[in-house]
């Protein structure tokens, strides 16, 4: 029975074979963009837990100096001779040719167990060879192609190691990175000996930091790829707009099947069973081909993806993909969850539905005034909600909660408003032809407002992400100016060269004003302490966003601090407040400054008090002021004299232009993303208009038969669908508006910690009109053409039984 | 002659090859005449009217209206014939389901310039529709549809209706009460009516009355 | 595979697997200095490391009765293992370290384990003043000036659950095993340079499980050095030092092979006079097994030396005392019965 029962359900697809290959093409994008942000992001979370997981951190408590300095090798000794069983680490970064490479020291035989995830003895590796000169670093196969023919160590492989580190042992690594006798941290075995003397007895200097649960690079990105999830969360509702309203007019074109094998004895129960089971399989073989798909998306994205996360955060990803079992099963969950949330009201609807229901189609347009109007209070409210979260909430999360309920409020209000603008078309147009075209277009509402709402919110996505780029991008160009006021950008090797460049190059420009720089950690955070000279470079320039008027007397005095702006929101730092630097020295603050594009907490103080509390800083790096006509030649000089490398003689504009770069590259996926979820939403629509296509001839017969050509009717189809796009696009406008503001005046600044001017570009909404409309009419082109190639014959027999 | 057909034929093409509808059909029908056309079911009184009409094309034979010939008119022209000079009234389908009783009254009138609002006010009373002109076509009883169709045809003033089982879908008291207003309005525009039906009953109300058996007139 | 483990077999330098011997042990010489015959022991500098060797132990086992009138035993060891011969400065140095400490009562038996690599400060063996150290064990010399470093020693070690702190006073002479202190270990003439101080009197304090206890005892002292004491045959020993009642002590050992085995002993008298015996003079049996981690090790022994009249059984305090370092073996505080009585210990490797 049962069988006979699917059988009969089945063959509804047989004869709609269109509107089956929609649902599973919804259903397979719907999967696949959120799949491809799962593969991007599971790849990059993977890694920085290999990169944190390399050496144990994310499970070992560390010895650290609380200044973010070294320690010496003999404090680590002094350790171990009192019993405390520490193993030491010396991390840094070293370049070969254009190569970054995190070199991390190990000593393989104290380190703990717990943090022995990459195998030292692997590749034949004997520990003679990996402790004796020139030692063994340890990479992955990628890491290893990207710097051949560099003259590194000697090069041993293991996939274990993330990207752009190199594990090697801590003597080599103290030569590698010029650090002899020195120590970055100690990694505390989990198990320590009973009746040891207390650490602050022994190393009072040193500070116990808890195994780092999140790295400070997950942190950092955790907004990247929250953004990339909204995008993924947008990309699959967007899809199961398609889902919905596909599964929606199977089930109410079937009505009348189930009233027939409902009425033939097949129990109500094993009906509803045969449906869900139905609906299953369609949702997991979709969900298979969506998340297959989603890989080949996230393949494409992913080098982007990887670029711009290494220029913004330094943070190392692989450009290629491995299959995770979690992207497999979440795809596939959320194929089959959103397959069921959409059939759930209908399924609801015929396990309610009385035997001997009119089997009538619905009654489009009396049932939707009222359905538009109650469908327009959740908007509304959901739109409050929006703006009560924005008042009161706090964080990135609610941040993207305020942008969901925002965009889903504005989705579902949607066709109330086009219902309302089409009225008023209707009210305005004095034809026959126009006023039934238009009222016509109103009764399409219903069945097209599932992929008008799905439009909507790519479109609003487009318009809003758009506006922040391009406010972002024009703020950034602005502050590049700002920033980089100096000619040419310096970088030398040790502190004896740097003294030797400062002198030669103080003779033959206008000045050399030092970029000298320590890392700290304050307010529980890693930030940067940079020193200035007192020089009109700095106080014409410097992108100040608010400062007391002696601001830079003060710093040039060392009596005052800047903070930058993103370290400022986290801490909630205002003018005047006390900042504790090194050696107890607590200075005011006196400016805060606009720092785009850099996650980290950053602050400013003259460069004489840098090296005073900061006798390690690294004093490597000038910006030099110099006659922009004179640079090539002082360039060229620079190279002949002191041999540096290309790389660490960089002038202005190469500056600029490397940066625009990486910004270009930040928001090129948000751009693929922007245009894969247009796309996705132009297939809702066609795929609407396809299945409604059958359902419009009964409509249009009637008009065709008093008077109005074939022709003139799909041309009239071909205009309502463009219509209705150029009229969502309308109501996108402001949506697309406030998703702009809530980026940048709430998600950025949650984020980055920064927050923006918000510019307008109406150029660009106007291209994105003329993008949904161009895909409207793509949309209704199929239909319309398979509307004039329709016999009178196929025309008349709607309106007789018989010939 | 408002309406002659010539040794019209038509087939179509179906699942058991092609299926021969009419077979050399001559028929006239004067202005203000009253013709019914009955017959069995599948004996090609729809497509006959459907050809009248300009909803379809004849494969042999001449059709010719008021003296022009339109069985080779184009689409663009048929459908000018159509909304000029004939009226149409179907069992069912009939309405513009997108407007109002109003705008659906006025549709055909307005769309070949002839609408006229005197008489469109004094159509909607005899057809008893002016409490209904707000409605939409799916909130109507099967009559009211029926009247709103007539309506509808009348209100361009053609010279020729085409009725196609107008009460089929109607209960016989309705029904006859829809013919009774049918014929009246006719008689004070003077239109022509073709209409078919397969009831005797109903066929003995019109002037006159063809069969049409085997797509042949008997 | 984890690092540790993998530095292990590069540490000790394979697997019995291999076919070399009890943690590598067998293994070629490559560039190794080797124990000649003919050469004397000189001190105190042979106290110190031999860095051009390749394998070295400081070695103690002390038998301790506590003032509760407890039996324990403690062991305190320091090994080093040469990755090259020689020595070179800071993390260069080839040189890879290793402590094993325990201390074994009736009813437990706790150890610890340290590693470590030369040339940082980390371990090591200084000779002025003497002191054998890894972390924050150590075996150092309390010898009055121009007294042998190794008459007064305090040995200090902690683990989990134990710590001691042993003062060693040596009541008699050091004792050269073998011919000289060149000590045999195969038939093909495997050997090491091996002395001994069995004459140390113990006076100290263990904490076990947060029980501080006075204790008394007997401790035995090796120095052990070589670059290839077992033959590529050879699977493990079974080491036995006794204490007699009389004043006497015995060192033996059996090389286990895949025929009768290797033994060697040598009888030390109550004065400190080794007599070293002929290979093969020393029989040993065991008697009972005892499964213990996963282990099936002989908890019972005869030993019979006809020369000497010997014919005694060892029974173990603890059954238990499986040493569950990384390189794993048996090594626990034994009484002695039969024809001699007295106490010892007893080290089984390679089960």
């Amino acid at each position: 029975m049962l069988v006979h029962g699917l059988t009969a359900l089945l063959s509804h697809w047989r004869r709609h074979p269109l509107q089956f290959a929609m649902l599973l093409l919804g259903l397979a994008l719907a999967t696949a963009l959120w799949s491809a942000v799962q593969a991007i992001n599971g790849e990059a979370r993977a890694s920085y837990q290999r990169a944190a997981a390399v050496v144990g951190q994310d499970r070992l408590d560390q010895l650290v100096h609380a200044d973010g300095s070294r320690i010496a090798q003999t404090e680590y000794i002094t350790l171990r001779k009192a019993g405390w069983l520490v193993s030491p680490v010396l991390e840094g970064e070293k370049r070969y040719g254009g190569e970054r490479l995190r070199i991390l020291g190990v000593d393989p035989v104290t380190l703990p167990a717990e943090a022995a995830e990459v195998n030292v003895g692997a590749a034949g590796l004997g520990l003679a060879r990996f402790i004796t000169p020139p030692g063994v670093l340890i990479v992955s196969a990628a890491t290893a192609q990207r710097l051949q023919g560099e003259e590194t160590p000697p090069l041993a492989i293991d996939d274990a190691m993330p990207p752009g580190t190199a594990m090697t042992d801590i003597g080599i690594s103290q030569s590698l990175l010029e650090a002899p006798g020195e120590v970055s941290r100690l990694l505390l075995a989990p198990r320590q000996p009973p009746d040891v003397r207390p650490l602050a007895e022994i190393a009072p200097d040193l500070v116990k930091r808890a195994p780092a649960v999140e790295s400070d690079l997950s942190r950092l990105t955790d907004s990247f790829h929250l953004n990339l999830t909204a995008f993924g969360f947008l990309a699959f509702a967007v899809g199961l707009f398609i889902v919905h309203s596909a599964i929606g007019l199977a089930f109410e074109q079937r009505r009348p099947t189930v009233r027939t094998l409902r009425a033939l004895g097949l129990p109500l129960r094993g009906l509803i069973l045969l449906m869900v089971v139905e609906l299953l399989v369609l949702s997991l073989a979709a969900g298979l081909a969506g998340v297959a798909l989603g890989y080949g998306v996230a393949s494409l994205l992913l080098p982007d993806v990887a670029a711009s996360l290494r220029g913004l955060y330094g943070a190392e990803v692989p450009g290629t993909l491995s299959i995770r079992p979690s992207v497999w099963g979440l795809g596939l969950a959320i194929a089959v969850a959103g397959t069921l949330a959409s059939a759930a009201s209908r399924l609801w609807r015929i396990a309610t539905m009385p035997l001997l229901a009119p089997a009538r189609p619905r009654a489009w347009s009396l049932a939707s005034e009222r359905g538009l109007r109650l469908q327009a209070a959740g908007g509304l409210t959901l739109l409050a909600v929006a703006l009560l979260i924005v008042r009161f909430g706090a964080g990135l999360v609610a941040g993207f909660a305020a942008l969901g309920a925002m965009l889903l409020g504005a989705a579902l209000l949607l066709p109330l408003v086009l219902s309302l603008l089409l009225k008023l078309g209707q009210r305005l147009s004095k034809g026959v032809v126009a006023q039934w075209f238009w009222a016509d277009t109103r009764q399409q509402l219903p069945g097209l407002s599932l992929a008008l709402m799905a439009l909507l919110l790519a479109l609003a996505a487009n318009a809003g992400v758009g506006t922040m780029v391009q406010s972002f991008r024009l703020t950034f160009i602005g502050w590049l100016d700002q920033r980089l006021p100096s000619e040419l950008y310096v970088s030398t090797r040790s502190n004896a060269e740097s003294q030797k460049v400062h002198d030669w190059l103080a003779t033959r420009s206008d000045a050399v004003l030092p970029v000298w720089n320590a890392e700290s950690r304050m307010f529980g955070e890693p930030v940067q302490i940079y020193g200035v000279a007192d020089h009109a470079t700095y106080r014409q320039h410097w992108p100040m966003l608010e400062a007391t008027p002696d601001a830079w007397d003060r710093i040039a005095r060392g009596d005052g601090v800047l903070a930058n702006e993103q370290l400022a929101r986290r801490q909630h730092l205002q003018l005047g407040v006390p900042i504790i630097l090194e050696q107890g020295r607590v200075l005011p603050l006196v400016g805060i400054y606009s720092d785009y594009g850099n996650p980290r907490g950053q602050l400013i103080v003259g460069v004489g008090l840098l090296t005073q509390l900061y006798p390690d800083a690294s004093r490597l790096r000038y910006a030099v002021r110099v006659a922009p006509e004179r640079v090539p030649q002082l360039m060229a000089a620079l190279h002949d004299t002191f041999d540096l490398p290309a790389e660490n003689v960089i002038d202005q504009a190469s500056v600029k232009a490397f940066s625009l770069r990486i910004f270009e590259r930040t928001f090129a996926v948000t751009a693929a993303l922007n245009v894969l979820t247009l796309g996705v939403a132009a297939i809702a629509i066609f795929a609407s208009l396809l299945t409604l296509s059958d359902m419009r001839l009964a409509q249009l017969a009637p008009a065709w038969a008093t008077g109005l050509t074939l022709r003139r009717l799909a041309l009239l189809e071909i205009l309502r669908s463009a219509a209705l796009a150029c009229f969502t696009m309308l109501a996108a406008v402001p949506v697309g508006l406030a998703l702009a503001w809530m980026l940048l005046a709430v998600v950025n600044v949650e984020a980055f910690g920064w927050r923006l001017p918000m510019h307008v570009f109406p150029l660009d909404w106007l291209r994105l009109c003329l993008l949904a409309v161009a895909s409207a009419i793509l949309a209704a082109l199929l239909p319309a053409l398979w509307l004039m190639r329709r016999q009178p014959a196929e025309l008349v027999k709607v309106f007789a039984n018989e010939r | 002659m408002l309406l002659e057909l010539h040794d019209v034929s038509k087939s179509y093409p179906t699942g058991e090859g092609v299926l021969q509808v009419l077979r050399g059909v001559s028929l006239e029908l004067a202005a203000g005449e009253s013709l019914a056309l009955t017959g069995e079911s599948g004996s090609g009184k729809s497509t006959l009217l459907h050809l009248a009409g300009g909803l379809d094309r004849a494969d042999g034979g001449a059709i010719r209206f008021a003296g022009r010939d339109i069985t080779g008119l184009g689409d663009g022209a048929l459908a000018t014939f159509r909304r000029e000079s004939v009226g149409l009234v179907f069992q069912q389908f009939n309405l513009i389901p997108s407007l109002d009783v109003a705008s659906n009254l006025a549709f055909q009138a307005r769309l070949g310039g002839r609408f006229d609002a005197a008489w469109t006010e004094r159509l909607t009373a005899r057809l008893g529709l002016a409490q209904l002109l707000a409605r939409y076509p799916e909130q109507l009883s099967g009559g009211q549809q029926q009247r709103v169709a007539i309506g509808r045809a009348l209100a361009a003033r053609p010279k020729l209706i085409l009725a196609d089982e107008p009460t089929g879908n109607l209960d016989e008291a309705t029904g006859d009460a829809v013919l009774d207003l049918m014929l009246a309005l006719l008689a004070e525009t003077g239109a022509a009516l073709l209409m078919v039906t397969h009831s005797m009953r109903l066929a003995a109300r019109l002037g006159r009355r063809v069969n049409l058996a085997a797509g042949k007139l008997g | 595979m984890n690092a540790r483990i993998v530095l292990l077999a590069l540490l000790l330098l394979a697997t019995p697997a291999l076919g070399q011997g009890f943690a590598g042990l067998g293994s070629d010489v490559r560039g190794f200095a080797v124990p000649q015959p003919d050469v004397a022991l000189v001190f105190p500098q042979d106290h110190g490391a031999h860095p051009q060797y390749r394998i070295e132990w400081w070695y103690v086992t002390a038998n301790l009765t506590g003032a509760d009138g407890q039996e324990y035993g403690a062991q305190w060891t320091l090994f080093r293992s040469a990755l090259a011969p020689g020595e070179k400065p800071g993390w260069q140095s080839p040189q890879v370290w290793m402590g094993h400490a325990a201390l074994t009562t009736a009813s437990a038996h706790h150890s610890g384990e340290r590693v470590g690599r030369g040339g940082v400060g980390q371990a090591g063996v200084s000779l002025s003043p003497f002191a054998a150290t890894i972390d924050d064990w150590s075996l150092t010399s309390r010898a009055s000036a121009g007294a042998d470093p190794l008459s007064a020693v305090t040995i200090a070690a902690a683990g989990r659950r134990f710590s001691y702190t042993l003062d060693l006073d040596a009541k008699g002479p050091l004792v050269l095993q073998g011919d000289r202190g060149y000590s045999v270990k195969s038939a093909h003439g495997q050997a090491s340079d091996y002395y001994s101080q069995p004459f140390y009197a113990v006076t100290g304090t263990i904490r076990i499980e947060d029980r501080d206890v006075a204790v008394t005892g007997q401790a035995w002292f090796d120095h052990e050095w070589s670059s290839q004491p077992l033959a590529a045959d050879q699977t493990g020993w079974d080491w036995f030092s006794f204490h007699f009642e009389d004043g006497e002590k015995l060192m033996g050992f059996r090389l286990r092979d895949s025929a009768a085995g290797f033994t060697s002993a040598t009888w030390i008298s109550a004065d400190g006079r080794p007599e070293p015996l002929p290979p093969g003079a020393l029989s040993v049996t065991p008697e009972a097994w005892h499964d213990v981690k996963g282990h099936r090790v002989p908890v019972q022994w005869r030993l019979t030396l006809p020369a000497k009249h010997l014919d005694v059984t060892t029974s173990a305090l603890n059954e238990e005392a499986w040493m569950d370092t990384q390189v794993a073996y048996w090594e626990g505080p034994v009484r002695i019965t039969g024809s001699h009585r007295g106490r010892g210990y007893v080290e089984m490797t390679g089960y």
